[in-house]
C-alpha cells in the first residue's frame, strides 16, 4: 500500500482513523430498532407452528383475547380481507405472511397477538390454540423430487412437482468433450450446510400508522430500505399506501450479514397491526425465532467434476448441484440469478471449458437462500473449487500449492474472461499465494508434518486461493424487481467547510461513517472528521439498493468519490474566480487549488466554500453540492490466499487450528484499520461453518440446532489468532481502484480449514470431510484407520 | 423468552426461607444464581408460581477449611470458587472443573450449591463431586442433616433434598499427601455442556500404589456416574498406563449417555473412556506419581 496523500488532520484514504460510530456504540448509546418507544406503542408476539407441514383446522383465540392487555390476534383470515396474506418474494416467488390454510415449516408464522405489554403479548400467545392436522414431510431435496413426493405447494395451481428452477451456465458440449479428452478426472460430492447469520441484533420494527396525515413511518432491521419502501408501495398500494408517504427508517443494525435483506412476514403483520388500529407497533423477535424462521443460507448439494492433464494442468470443470430453498425461493439474489453469482466457481483458475447447472428445490423447511456474507452464493462456488482442486492434488500426488500456481490465472492476462462468462477486473493470485506461504513459513511447515506422521501425529496445512465477485452491479445484467442496482450519494458543502454526505446504503457494522467521510476527504481536502455521513432514512437519503455483497464500496462509495469530484470541479470554477485566473491555470493539490507556477495564490476549500455562499461568480447558481448515482462497469474481483495450520487430537478428534495466514486482495484500501477488522470477523464467521455450525433437521421436519445450545457460533477460545497481510492490485475500473473486502474472508476461509484437516488425513487414504467438520466426524475416520487413540 | 407470572419472594434468614418453602410445597422454587433455573422458566419448559431466592440470605458463600474438610457454602458463585486460594493450591480438580463450567458471565452468577441440586447430569460438579466423595449439607424443618453425595442424586433433575430443604454446605475431605485430581472435560465449545468429561481424585502411596480412588462421569446417565468398578480395578495396584487403561474401560461401561447433537451413543462412551485415561494420568501426575 502507497503512503496515504493526505494528512493525518485530514485523514483521507489508507489513514487507520478511528470510527466515528465508535463512541456512540461503545457507551450504549446506539439507538437500534428495539430501543425506540413511541408513545402508545403496543407490542407485538407470534403464535407459530409446531409441525413442518400440517392443515390448520381451527384457530380459537377466544382464551388469549380474554387476557387483560391483549387488543388483537390477527391470523391469515384477518389479512386475507386485505389481500395481505401472502406476499411476493424477491425472487418472484410468493409466501405467506400469515397461512390460511397450511403451514409449511416448523416455526411458521401462525398468528399474531397484539397487546399493550411485551409480557402480556407472550402469554396471549401461549393462550392461542390451534388444531393442526398433520401432513406428510418432505425434509431430503433429492427425495423432493422423486415421482411420489407429495407436492408441497399446492397453493399454485399448475405446479406439478417441487421443482423451483433449473439454471445452468457454460457450454455443456465443449466441457464434455474436454473431459473425454483429459488425463485425469477427480470427483467429489459435497455438502455445503444450512446456516444462519445468527446476528448480534435480530430482526424487528416499529411500524406507525399515523391516520391523520396518513403516512406510515416504519423503523426497522433493514439493510435495504428505499427497496423496502417500493416494495410495500407496490404490494400494498390497494389498502392505500402511497411511496410519498411511506418513510423507512434503518436506525443502528447490530449486523445484518443478508440476513436482513428479506421482508419478513413479522414486519407486515406490525404494519397492517398500526394501519388497522392506528397506534405504533413493536415486534422484535426473540433469538430462537430468528435461529429458526429467518431466511436460512447455503444448503447446496453440490457434485463436483474437474478434468486434468497428467501434468496437472486443469482443463475443465462441471458441477451440478441441489439446492434446498426451503418451502418458497426467498432468496435475496439479482433477480436475473436464481443461483447467485454461482458461475464464479471457475475460481482463480484458467480453465477454458467449464459447465454449471443449479436446480432449486422446496421442501418443508423456512425459506431462503440469503447472501450470508457472500455475494450471492459465492461462497458456495469457492468451496467447491477449493476442495475439488484439492482432490486433485491428492490424485496427482502434486502439492497443492504447485498445483494452484500451475493453474493461476497469470498476472498479464488480466481482464481475464471466464469459462463461464465473468471479465475478472484484475488480480495477481500468484503474489497473494507466495505471500502467504512465505508468512506461514510453508516448506518448514511440511518438513514438520512429515517427521509428525512419523511419530503417529496428525497436522494439516493448506490452502485456499479464492477469488470473489462484489458490487453488484451493473445495470445491464442486475436488478432486483426491476430496480437497477446502482447506489448513490448527495454531497453538500457548508459555508465554512464542513460537509454533509447521504448515501442510499446502509451500514450494520461496516464503518460508513468512517470509511465514506475519508472517500470525501480523499477527494476534497475537508477533514473527515468534518463530514457527516448519513443513510437509512428514506425520507432524506438519495435512492439507492443498499448494504449487501461487499456492494457499498465499489457502489455508494465510487458515487461519494465522484459526487466529490463534481464538487470539485465547481470549486475550480469558484477559486479561478476569487483568483482572477482560468481554471486551465489552476492545480489541485488535496484541499486546495494553487495557481501553476504561484504556489503562493492559491484557495482552500473551506475558503471556496464560504464564496459559494457569499461571493459565487455572477452567472453561477450559488451553493456546493452535487449527487451522483453511479452504474458501475463492471464488478470487482478481490482474491486471496489463506494458509491454514491444523493439529488433530487422536483421542477426541478435535481440530485444533493452530495458525490461520490471511493474505487478501482488496485493491486500494480507504482504512486499513477497517479493513482488518472486516477480515478478522470474516475469518470467524468462515471458520464457523468449517468446524461448527450447522442447521438441521431430523425426518418429521424438527429444527435440530434451534438455539444457540446447539447452533455453535465460535468464540474468542474457539478462534485463532488471525494473521493478516495485503498485497494490492488496484481495480481499473473503480474511481479510486477499490474492490469490496467485506465478505472476503468468510468465503475464502472455510475451505481453507476444510483442506488443511483433509491434509492431516489424507496419508491415510482420506480425501474430503464434510463440513462442519465436528470432532466425531473426525474421530469416526480415525478409528476406520484405526488410529484412533 | 419471557416466563409465566409467578411471585418472588426474598427472605433474609434460612428459616425464613424455609417457612417459605413449607408453605408452597411442590410450587415453589429455590432460586439461587438462576443460570439453569431462569433458562428453563423463560423457554416455558418449567413453570414455578414462587420463587424463593436465597441470594438475599447472609453467611453462604465461603470457601474455608475447618475440621479436616473443606467447606464450600451452598451460595458460593463459580466466580468466587475459582479464586479462591485454597482451591487454586490444594484442589486442582476444583479448579479445573470451576473453569469449565459455562463461560465467565455465567460463573459470576451461578453458584456450586445450585450446580448441585439442579440434579442434571450435565453439570460438572456432580462427577467431580463423587470422585471428592463430598457430602452435602442440607436444612430444613427438623434442622440440619448430611446426605452423602453418592445417595444426593436420585434421578434425572432429582436429588434427596425435600422441597422444604436448602442445600447450604458441601464437604469436602482434605486429602491426605501424595494426593491429586483432575476434571477433563470434551466440549464442542466453550460454554457448552459436556459431550463428555470425567473427574478422577487418587492418593498413592509411598510405592506408587493408589491408596485411594475416585473416578465419576459426567453427562453418561440420567444421573452422575461413579466409575466403581474400574475404581476397583486401582485401588492397592500400582499407577501404571496398563491398568489405567482397563480401569478406564470399565469406566466406559457403566456409561449411558444418550444420541444428540454432541455425538453418538458410541462416540461418547468412546470419549468417556479417552477423558478416564486422561483425568487419571493428570490426577497421578499431580499426586506426584510421575
Amino acid at each position: 500500500m502507497s503512503e496515504p496523500r493526505t494528512s493525518p488532520e485530514v485523514c483521507g484514504m489508507g489513514h487507520s482513523m478511528k470510527r466515528k460510530e465508535d463512541p456512540r456504540f461503545i457507551r450504549g448509546k446506539g439507538n437500534y430498532v428495539d430501543d425506540i418507544q413511541l408513545p402508545g406503542m403496543l407490542h407485538m408476539d407470534i403464535v407459530r407452528s409446531p409441525f413442518a407441514h400440517a392443515k390448520i383446522k381451527s384457530i380459537d383465540a377466544s382464551k388469549a383475547l380474554k387476557i387483560p392487555g391483549v387488543l388483537a390476534v390477527i391470523t391469515g383470515e384477518t389479512l386475507a380481507k386485505y389481500n395481505l396474506h401472502w406476499m411476493p418474494t424477491l425472487m418472484s416467488d410468493t409466501q405467506m405472511v400469515l397461512p390460511t390454510e397450511k403451514v409449511m415449516y416448523q416455526a411458521q408464522e401462525v398468528a399474531a397477538v397484539i397487546a399493550t405489554d411485551r409480557y402480556v403479548a407472550a402469554d396471549g400467545v401461549e393462550a392461542v390454540e390451534v388444531d393442526y392436522e398433520p401432513l406428510p414431510v418432505v425434509v431430503d431435496p433429492f427425495k423432493a423430487l422423486a415421482p411420489d413426493a407429495p407436492v408441497l405447494r399446492t397453493d399454485k395451481k399448475d405446479k406439478k412437482d417441487n421443482r423451483i428452477f433449473h439454471w445452468q451456465a457454460g457450454d455443456r458440449a465443449a466441457t464434455d468433450k474436454a473431459f473425454a479428452e483429459s488425463d485425469v478426472v477427480v470427483k467429489q460430492d459435497m455438502y455445503i450446510p444450512r446456516i444462519h447469520v445468527a446476528s448480534i441484533e435480530t430482526c424487528g420494527c416499529v411500524a406507525d400508522f399515523d391516520r391523520v396525515s396518513g403516512k406510515l413511518t416504519v423503523y426497522m432491521t433493514t439493510q435495504a430500505p428505499h427497496a423496502v419502501r417500493t416494495v410495500f408501495a407496490l404490494v400494498a398500494g390497494h389498502v392505500g399506501l402511497s411511496e410519498e408517504k411511506i418513510r423507512i427508517i434503518s436506525p443502528d443494525i447490530g449486523g445484518g450479514f443478508g440476513g436482513k435483506v428479506p421482508v419478513y412476514p413479522g414486519y407486515v403483520i406490525a404494519v397492517a397491526a398500526s394501519v388497522v388500529i392506528g397506534k405504533p407497533v413493536k415486534w422484535v423477535e426473540d433469538r430462537m425465532e430468528n435461529l429458526q424462521a429467518d431466511s436460512f443460507a447455503r444448503d447446496y448439494h453440490i457434485h463436483a467434476e474437474l478434468a486434468a492433464k497428467k501434468d496437472g494442468t486443469m482443463t475443465a470443470l462441471r458441477i451440478k448441484t441441489l439446492a434446498d430453498h426451503g418451502y418458497a425461493d426467498a432468496a435475496a439474489n439479482p433477480s436475473k440469478f436464481p443461483a447467485g453469482l454461482f458461475s464464479i466457481c471457475t475460481g482463480s483458475y484458467a480453465l477454458k471449458h467449464a459447465f454449471a447447472e443449479v436446480d432449486g428445490v422446496y421442501t418443508n423447511k423456512p425459506p431462503g437462500g440469503i447472501a450470508y456474507r457472500c455475494s450471492f452464493r459465492v461462497t458456495e462456488a469457492v468451496h467447491c473449487i477449493e476442495r475439488i482442486t484439492d482432490v486433485l492434488a491428492q490424485e496427482l500426488k502434486m502439492d497443492p500449492a504447485e498445483l494452484r500456481l500451475k493453474n493461476f490465472i497469470p498476472p498479464e492476462k488480466f481482464p481475464w474472461k471466464s469459462a463461464l462468462g465473468w471479465e475478472y477486473d484484475s488480480g495477481n493470485y500468484p503474489a497473494a499465494l507466495h505471500k502467504a506461504m512465505e508468512i506461514v513459513g510453508y516448506e518448514a511447515l511440511r518438513k514438520e508434518q512429515a517427521e509428525k506422521r512419523a511419530r503417529g501425529e496428525l497436522m494439516g496445512i493448506c490452502i485456499s486461493s479464492f477469488t470473489e465477485i462484489v458490487g453488484a452491479g451493473p445495470s445491464k445484467q442486475f436488478d432486483i424487481l426491476g430496480l437497477k442496482m446502482f447506489d448513490s450519494c448527495e454531497l453538500r458543502i457548508h459555508p465554512t467547510g464542513k460537509a454533509l454526505a447521504r448515501f442510499g446504503t446502509k451500514s450494520q457494522g461496516q464503518g460508513h461513517e468512517t470509511t465514506y467521510a475519508q472517500i470525501i476527504a480523499e477527494e476534497l481536502g475537508i477533514p473527515a472528521a468534518q463530514v457527516q455521513v448519513e443513510e437509512g432514512d428514506t425520507d432524506t437519503a438519495p435512492y439507492g439498493l443498499g448494504t449487501y455483497a461487499s456492494r457499498s464500496t465499489p457502489t455508494a462509495g465510487a458515487a461519494g468519490s465522484l459526487a466529490a469530484r463534481k464538487v470539485r470541479e465547481k470549486a475550480k470554477q469558484i477559486a479561478a474566480h476569487l483568483l482572477e485566473c482560468s481554471p486551465d491555470d489552476l492545480v489541485w493539490e488535496p484541499g486546495k487549488f494553487s495557481v501553476k507556477g504561484a504556489p503562493s495564490r492559491s484557495k482552500t476549500i473551506q475558503e471556496i466554500a464560504l464564496a459559494a455562499y457569499t461571493n459565487h461568480p455572477q452567472g453561477m447558481e450559488a451553493g456546493l453540492e452535487a449527487v451522483s448515482y453511479y452504474d458501475p462497469p463492471n464488478l470487482t474481483f478481490p482474491f486471496g490466499s489463506y494458509i491454514a495450520v491444523v493439529d488433530i487430537d487422536r483421542g477426541t478428534g478435535q481440530v485444533k487450528v493452530r495458525r490461520f495466514v490471511a493474505v487478501d486482495d482488496c485493491g486500494n484500501i480507504i482504512n486499513p484499520m477497517i479493513v482488518d477488522g472486516q477480515i478478522h470477523g470474516g475469518l470467524a464467521m468462515g471458520l464457523a461453518p468449517a468446524l461448527l455450525e450447522e442447521i438441521s433437521y431430523d425426518d418429521e421436519g424438527n429444527i435440530t440446532g434451534g438455539s444457540f445450545m446447539d447452533y455453535l457460533l465460535p468464540t474468542a477460545v474457539e478462534t485463532p489468532s488471525w494473521e493478516t497481510a495485503k498485497t494490492v492490485t488496484p481495480s481499473p475500473h473503480h474511481p479510486f481502484g477499490a474492490k469490496g473486502v467485506g465478505e472476503s474472508a468468510t468465503v475464502g476461509a472455510p475451505p481453507a480449514i476444510a483442506n488443511a484437516v483433509v491434509d492431516a488425513l489424507a496419508h491415510l487414504g482420506v480425501r474430503h470431510v464434510e463440513i462442519p467438520i465436528t470432532p466425531e466426524k473426525v474421530w469416526r475416520l480415525l478409528k476406520e484407520k484405526g488410529l484412533a487413540e | 423468552m419471557i416466563p409465566s407470572a409467578f411471585d418472588y419472594h426474598a427472605p433474609a434468614s434460612i428459616p425464613e426461607a424455609i417457612a417459605l418453602l413449607s408453605r408452597f410445597g411442590e410450587s415453589a422454587k429455590v432460586i439461587s444464581g438462576g443460570q439453569s433455573l431462569l433458562p428453563l422458566l423463560k423457554l416455558r419448559l418449567g413453570t414455578a408460581e414462587h420463587l424463593v431466592d436465597i441470594g438475599r440470605i447472609a453467611g453462604l458463600e465461603y470457601v474455608r477449611e475447618e475440621g479436616g474438610s473443606l467447606r464450600i457454602g451452598g451460595r458460593t458463585r463459580e466466580s468466587v470458587l475459582e479464586r479462591s486460594e485454597i482451591v487454586q493450591t490444594r484442589f486442582p480438580i476444583l479448579l479445573d472443573t470451576a473453569r469449565v463450567i459455562a463461560d465467565p458471565l455465567v460463573r459470576n452468577r451461578a453458584t456450586v450449591g445450585g450446580n448441585l441440586a439442579h440434579g442434571d447430569p450435565a453439570n460438572d460438579h456432580p462427577a467431580t463431586m463423587l470422585a471428592l466423595r463430598a457430602t452435602v449439607v442440607a436444612q430444613g424443618p427438623n434442622g440440619e442433616r448430611t446426605i452423602p453425595i453418592d445417595r444426593f442424586f436420585t434421578g434425572l433433575f432429582a436429588t434427596a433434598l425435600a422441597a422444604d430443604e436448602i442445600l447450604t454446605e458441601i464437604r469436602i475431605p482434605v486429602p491426605p499427601n501424595r494426593s491429586g485430581g483432575a476434571y477433563m472435560k470434551l466440549e464442542r465449545k466453550v460454554g457448552d455442556y459436556a459431550t463428555a468429561a470425567a473427574a478422577a481424585q487418587v492418593t498413592l502411596d509411598g510405592a506408587g500404589n493408589f491408596t485411594e480412588v475416585g473416578l465419576a462421569l459426567t453427562n453418561a446417565g440420567p444421573v452422575p456416574v461413579r466409575a466403581s468398578a474400574a475404581e476397583d480395578v486401582l485401588l492397592g495396584k500400582r499407577a501404571d498406563d496398563a491398568r489405567i487403561a482397563e480401569a478406564a474401560r470399565r469406566a466406559a461401561e457403566v456409561a449411558s449417555p444418550t444420541a444428540d447433537r454432541r455425538g453418538s451413543v458410541e462416540y461418547k462412551r468412546e470419549m468417556a473412556r479417552v477423558l478416564a485415561v486422561r483425568a487419571l494420568k493428570k490426577a497421578v501426575e499431580r499426586a506426584g506419581g510421575r
